[in-house]
């Protein structure tokens, strides 16, 4: 009797189902964002339609008529608002690739120099990454830009014979003139390099099968540095150097390193180099101690313990938290508007939106395009990272 | 044959008979000299980077001093005290416009009759605020009840005014300098930090919907810059609202922020839910706990303890962000500096530098004693934390 009443289905009040429950929520929710999407796109549509605004991407094609001061494809006046937008992609780019670069080289000597022995240097590293990640990276690049305005007027500037110069626009240096045969030097590089490269692995082959070693840094000097200079005499010496030409206020032409392009890079470096290096401490702090000891009781030197055996550990630990700085620094990238250099969002959703007064496809494209890269990145870095990851068997 | 032996050359062994010189002291282990020359001068390249440590303190100094203590001025009226003169051919930061200008940096444009109300909204921030992060304060419960429920009530009564009460109405127009800037930073953390918490939930949570909503709210915020959710929200509100509500520019700034915030928040709060033991989970089940019971009585309190320090960290970085609100013409600290550089009876090479250095200094002391704040924590869970 008692058993048979167990083995009844218990009475559930559909109030207490939890499948139940769970439909009527996900029901909730999916009515919520639905109504509350649908009501957007209505409100949109009337509100643009009486403003009289077409949403299209028509004007993708117009003339843009601004100018841009830093750019690596042409861009005239004349170009059109796409064009506009990949100068502006372009920038980005260019600035966060540097950026990374330079603050990777500069986080890892910071994070290194937090844990040196030397009081000095421990304290200078501690301090320059205390008071970096305590400031706003907007304020940061304001003032170093700031700083960088504050530099002689090119007007009052005396020529010299070096050619080059500090001004408030940027840095003026001689410029390479690339004449007819300069294709020759430029051949005898890649030869050279790849001849190198081809030499470098097989030595390395030959020393992993024999332990005989070769001359690698005498090859070095030979194919990779003068070989190109010996093409450079042979074919007549074809490249010269323009000086940069004073005329009345400034110099001929765009500074080779512009304002607002050195300090946007040196903000970013700066700022994300503090983080990185927090990073790299964390890294190498996880690496047993053992480790260490072990490298020292084998005869290696300090320098050669961090480099063949500490940081490879350490850069399994580090490699995550590392691509995500890489990812802040490409979105921080943004922030170089605030100070007049033209990446994306300063030429595509500043210049362009309010010329063409397109909110939605302009802020929609700009949004896409750091959605795009911040998912490719962390993409590559997931593979890299699998790549490193410790084989455990 | 006998050879006679002189008698002392009989003796084959040898004593010394004067005293060797004495050896110098040993170097002291301890003492100032020792410590120098221990984390200093232990080895030759050791030797090298103190130099450059050195040559790179002077490089520093040598420039930073000059300007903003010896050649600087700390007194005077108007901008001839701060300009180049035969006695000071290169004038160093101009301090006295930054007294000037103080009153305008930190309660903006209000009327001057009314900003004890703004004081009072200051001191009551800075009271709740205490109330919440000091561990051993009483009764903390009621701090977090002050800082994020009464706190923002009061301050939204106090500074734009009801005239029911009988407080002058103030348009969000005459809000300006640190004032927004602290209303755009309390109003993200206020906001965003339970928001983090639904959105960490909802991306734990087994209902399939919610979940893959959180997820894409999460990633696809996390994935833009700020700068470019600010420009959305001030371009795109408008539009997407009812023409009737249309928000003001300060409102659709704060929703940017908030939303920003919430995402990474959110992504905080997982992290501290993540290192939790499954145990507590199925604990609170067999306890027969409804999920928000669960949360709310076993989860969320471990969850959030433990992950404070970097709740702080992320609120710290919010307060950072407030900075970009400039960008959407928000008046905060930003926009307050960047107008009075307008202000010609100022207008001399070295006020930008001046101004800068002072939001530089002003961000810095906030931030640093918030970080200061959450490694103290840190250290306190990790003591007690050891078994």
């Amino acid at each position: 009797m008692a058993i048979a009443e167990l083995e009844e289905k218990p009475k559930i009040s559909p109030l207490y189902d939890p499948k139940i429950r769970a439909f009527f929520y996900q029901f909730v929710m999916i009515s919520l964002v639905g109504y509350g999407l649908y009501a957007a796109y209505t409100n949109a549509v009337t509100g643009l339609s009486r403003q009289g605004v077409v949403t299209s991407l028509g004007f993708w094609d117009s003339v843009a008529g601004f100018p841009i001061s830093f750019r690596l494809i042409d861009f005239t006046e004349l170009s059109s608002y796409g064009t506009a937008f990949w100068v502006g992609l372009i920038n980005t780019l260019v600035v966060s690739v540097f950026g990374i670069f330079f603050a990777t080289v500069l986080g890892f000597i910071v994070g290194i120099a937090l844990l040196s022995k030397n009081w000095l240097i421990s304290k200078i590293a501690y301090w320059y990454v205390q008071i970096i990640r305590n400031i706003p990276l907007l304020i940061l690049l304001i003032l170093l830009a700031d700083i960088m305005h504050h530099l002689p007027n090119a007007s009052d500037i005396k020529v010299s014979n070096a050619g080059i110069y500090l001004t408030n626009q940027g840095l003026f240096t001689p410029r390479p003139v690339f004449e007819n045969g300069s294709g020759s030097i430029f051949y005898a590089f890649i030869a050279g390099l790849a001849g190198f490269i081809g030499y470098y692995y097989w030595a390395k082959n030959r020393q992993v099968k024999t332990g005989q070693q070769s001359p690698v840094g005498l090859l070095f000097v030979g194919l990779v540095i003068l070989l190109p200079i010996t093409a450079y005499f042979a074919s007549g010496m074809p490249i010269s150097l323009a000086y940069p030409v004073k005329t009345r206020f400034s110099f001929q032409g765009d500074a080779t390193l512009q304002v607002e392009f050195v300090a946007a890079l040196l903000g970013l470096v700066f700022y994300t180099a503090a983080f990185i290096a927090e990073v790299v401490r964390a890294g190498i702090t996880s690496v047993s101690k053992g480790q260490t000891e072990a490298a020292g009781a084998l005869g290696l030197s300090s320098g050669q313990n961090l480099r063949l055996v500490v940081v490879p550990q350490a850069f399994r630990v580090i490699l995550p938290p590392l691509t995500n700085q890489y990812l802040n620094l490409i979105k921080n990238s943004s922030l170089a508007s605030v100070i007049a250099f033209p990446e994306l969002v300063q030429v595509f959703a500043g210049t362009v939106l309010n010329q063409t007064n397109q909110a939605i496809p302009v802020m929609g494209i700009t949004m896409l395009v750091y959605l795009t890269i911040s998912l490719v990145t962390s993409l590559l870095m997931n593979v890299f990272n699998q790549r490193m990851a410790l084989r455990e068997r | 044959m006998s050879v006679s032996v002189p008698k002392d050359k009989l003796f084959v062994g040898f004593i010394r008979t004067e005293n060797s010189v004495a050896l110098p002291p040993p170097t002291p282990a301890t003492g100032a000299g020792a410590w120098v020359r221990a984390n200093l001068f232990s080895s030759v390249s050791n030797t090298i980077l103190t130099l450059i440590s050195v040559a790179l303190i002077y490089l520093l100094l040598s420039q930073l001093l000059p300007f903003a203590v010896f050649d600087a001025t700390f007194t005077g009226q108007d901008r001839t005290a701060c300009l180049a003169s035969a006695t000071r051919p290169e004038p160093g930061a101009c301090w006295s416009f930054i007294s000037t200008f103080i009153n305008y940096f930190i309660y903006g444009s209000y009327p001057v009759e009314l900003r004890w109300r703004v004081n009072l909204v200051y001191v009551l921030f800075f009271m709740s605020m205490i109330w919440v992060l000091w561990v051993n304060a009483p009764k903390r419960t009621w701090g977090a009840v002050a800082f994020f429920i009464v706190l923002p009530i009061i301050s939204y009564v106090l500074l734009l005014g009801a005239p029911s009460i009988g407080l002058e109405k103030v348009t969000t127009e005459r809000l300006g300098g640190m004032v927004v800037t602290f209303i755009v930073a309390i109003v993200g953390i206020v906001v965003s930090l339970p928001l983090g918490v639904l959105l960490a939930l909802g991306r734990r949570s087994n209902l399939p919907i919610i979940k893959v909503f959180c997820v894409v709210f999460i990633e696809f915020v996390r994935g833009v810059p700020l700068i470019t959710v600010l420009f959305a929200a001030n371009f795109m509100l408008p539009l997407f609202l009812p023409p009737d509500w249309n928000p003001d520019r300060l409102l659709r700034a704060l929703v940017a922020v908030v939303l920003f915030s919430a995402a990474y928040m959110a992504e905080v709060v997982r992290a501290g839910l993540q290192a939790l033991p499954k145990g507590q989970y199925e604990g609170a089940n067999a306890m027969g706990l409804s999920y928000w019971q669960s949360m709310r009585l076993i989860i969320l309190p471990q969850a959030l303890k433990a992950t404070l320090p970097n709740i702080v960290n992320s609120n710290v970085a919010l307060f950072k962000d407030t900075t970009l609100v400039s960008t959407v013409g928000i008046f905060d600290f930003v926009n307050t500096l960047q107008a009075s550089f307008k202000n010609p009876d100022w207008a001399t090479p070295v006020t930008s530098t001046t101004g800068w250095l002072f939001a530089a200094a002003f961000y810095f002391i906030c931030c640093y004693s918030m970080s200061t704040y959450a490694r103290t924590i840190e250290t306190r869970l990790a003591i007690a934390d050891k078994r």
